[in-house]
């Protein structure tokens, strides 16, 4: 489902502006990472596509509708939302009621309700926690279950604020599995993160936000190897970025195996001049 | 500075311990580094360390454990407060609510520890500086984004200068520049100040530029311990479910395919990968 951001502005009560006129549109099935400094509001930009916030100015669309026609649970059947603190999002007594409330609130039927929430569960391996009090869970299970109840209401938009705070190397990757089968099965993805090197491995476009702006927008393996573009929003290019340019190889690899292979040819070439 | 032998911390209720045997020495101005799967008893560590466990989590505990002269789980959390602080590993917890504004928030725990009100000043003016929140310090603390929260978090325990600092995953939502910045301040405070650092963090790049030290949890036990260069270049991380940086997963694989001889250390930061590689 295809997303689109015109000439959006929004400003707290505070009198904070947190975004400053952004056009962004997103395509259907776009798998799109939103990086930038703190503050830059990112969270801001897209708690207005499930109508938790309002623009003051500007249009939101989600698919065919324009927010600003649309009641929040209408925009939850389309946009699913992964918030940055889970303490946001939980507030059942049972892993098992808090994954179902979701789809329960969307009006699934009771054996539909059933099988997404266990087989949300059991994608983020939290299957033997159903019974369990969320309360008793730790901080990286609570965001995963915070993850299972956005997984369970099966929307074609997906928003994921930070996903992988908190998380081992075991977590990071297995949320990032997550996010590859669903981008094969068609979702729309967005992934706010501060962990480039994990944006680098899933993601295939970056958007660049500072002060309420963006800065650029295109694909990751041209923006992040940006460096003094990525500067100006507090960023750093991902690990094997640094390192190619660091050895002055041609190519920003974004992967493990990429940089193998092109330092592999680079070497060889290397060798025979 | 630190001294712990033979630890055990059971919660309440729970029969297998979080802390299971615990010796570790520490000396006074180490930057020492904590890593390990999630669940192995990182931050449990951090409660023993700054007396939450027992005191604020109950729960049953045996062996020793002083900071400097004070056996900590026969102190009062009060007693500790001045000495030992501690960064909470959900930031969105730490904000008192007390206080209005972010100038506010930092000030009440220099109050509370009962300091002269020009001295809470300096130290806050310091402390805003220092962690670059001057522009926000009128701000009310719940009305900031997740890593401005952050910061406030960090500042407020900074304000306080403790001799230890055990902070438990302090820059999970700090943009890049500003983990680094985190990374540098503890540094300087190590370094130069004597201050003892203890830092639960999953971003390795940083504890291998930064860290003195890194030692490695796993089932609520230390399984690895030494240098950060000697530890973080360590394949057994991988089994544990911690990782390595990127740097170190590509001068494995490039070796395997026998570009570089197997006789090259590991690197670990930018800078040995460079050298690896060239
Ligand atoms: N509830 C709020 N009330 C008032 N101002 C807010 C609120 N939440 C955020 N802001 C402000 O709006 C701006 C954008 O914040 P936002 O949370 O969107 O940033 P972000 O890019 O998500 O940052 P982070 O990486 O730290 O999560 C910041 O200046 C922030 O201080
Ligand atoms: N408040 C608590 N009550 C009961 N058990 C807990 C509590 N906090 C942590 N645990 C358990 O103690 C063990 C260590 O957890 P923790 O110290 O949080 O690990 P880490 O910080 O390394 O992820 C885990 O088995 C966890 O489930
Ligand atoms: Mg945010
Ligand atoms: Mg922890």
């Amino acid at each position: 489902m295809k997303l689109s951001f015109e000439g959006v502005f929004f400003t707290y009560s505070t009198g904070v502006r947190a975004l400053d006129g952004i056009d962004l549109s997103i395509g259907s099935g776009e798998f799109v990472a939103i990086v930038g400094e703190n503050g830059a509001g990112k969270t801001t930009l897209v708690k207005l596509l499930n109508g938790l916030l309002r623009p003051d100015g500007g249009k939101v669309v989600v698919g065919n509708w324009d927010t600003a026609e649309y009641s929040t649970a209408q925009l939850a059947g389309r946009v699913g939302f992964l918030f940055q603190n889970p303490d946001e999002q939980l507030f059942e007594r049972a892993v098992q009621r808090e994954v179902a409330f979701g789809p329960r609130n969307l009006g699934f039927s009771e054996r539909k309700i059933a099988s997404k929430s266990m087989s949300a569960l059991k994608t983020v391996g939290l299957a033997d926690h159903a019974e369990d009090n969320p309360y008793d869970l730790a901080p990286f299970e609570r965001k995963l279950l915070a993850l299972a109840a956005t997984l369970a209401m099966d929307t074609p938009v997906l928003v994921l604020d930070e996903p992988s705070i908190g998380q081992d190397a075991a977590g990071r990757r297995r949320i990032g599995r997550i996010l590859r089968e669903l981008h094969t099965m068609g979702s729309t993805i967005l992934l706010i993160s501060h962990d480039l090197d994990f944006c680098a491995e899933y993601a295939e476009r970056a958007v660049v936000m500072a002060n309420g702006h963006i800065l650029a927008d295109g694909l990751v393996e041209k923006i992040f190897a940006q460096n003094d573009l990525l500067q100006r929003a507090a960023v750093f290019p991902p690990q094997l970025v640094r390192l190619a340019q660091a050895l002055k190889m041609p190519t920003a690899p974004l992967k493990v195996d990429q940089f193998v292979n092109a330092y592999s040819q680079w070497h060889r070439r290397k060798k025979r001049a | 500075m630190i001294r712990i032998k033979d630890f055990c911390y059971w919660y309440p209720g729970q029969d297998q311990p979080a802390l299971d045997g615990i010796d570790l020495e520490i000396p006074e101005g180490q930057f020492c580094g904590v890593v390990g799967p999630n669940g192995a008893g990182k931050s449990t560590l951090c409660y023993a360390l700054s007396g939450f466990a027992p005191h604020f989590f109950h729960g049953t505990w045996e062996g020793e454990l002083q900071v400097g002269k004070r056996d900590v789980p026969r102190s009062t959390l009060g007693e500790l407060a001045g000495e030992i602080g501690l960064v909470f590993q959900n930031s969105f917890n730490q904000i008192s609510g007390a206080r209005f504004t972010v100038r506010e928030e930092i000030a009440f725990g220099l109050e509370n520890l009962g300091l002269k009100r020009k001295e809470i000043e300096r130290r806050v003016e310091e402390t805003l500086a220092l962690i670059d929140l001057e522009a926000l310090a009128e701000r009310s603390p719940f009305a900031l984004s997740g890593g401005q929260q952050q910061r406030v978090a960090i500042a407020s325990i900074l304000a306080m200068q403790p001799k230890l600092l055990v902070l438990d995953e302090p820059t999970s939502q700090l943009d890049p520049r500003g983990t680094q910045e985190v990374f540098k301040i503890l540094d300087k405070l190590a370094g130069r100040g004597g201050t003892t650092v203890v830092l639960v963090e999953h971003k390795l790049e940083w504890l291998a530029a930064f860290a003195d030290r890194v030692i490695t949890f796993s089932q609520g036990r230390i399984v690895l311990d030494g240098s950060a260069k000697k530890i973080l270049a360590d394949e057994k991380l991988l089994k544990l479910g911690v990782g390595q940086t990127q740097f170190t997963q590509a001068a494995a694989a490039v070796q395997k395919k026998k570009f570089i001889p197997r006789s090259r250390p590991l690197p670990v930061t930018l800078k040995q990968a460079q050298k690896f590689f060239e």
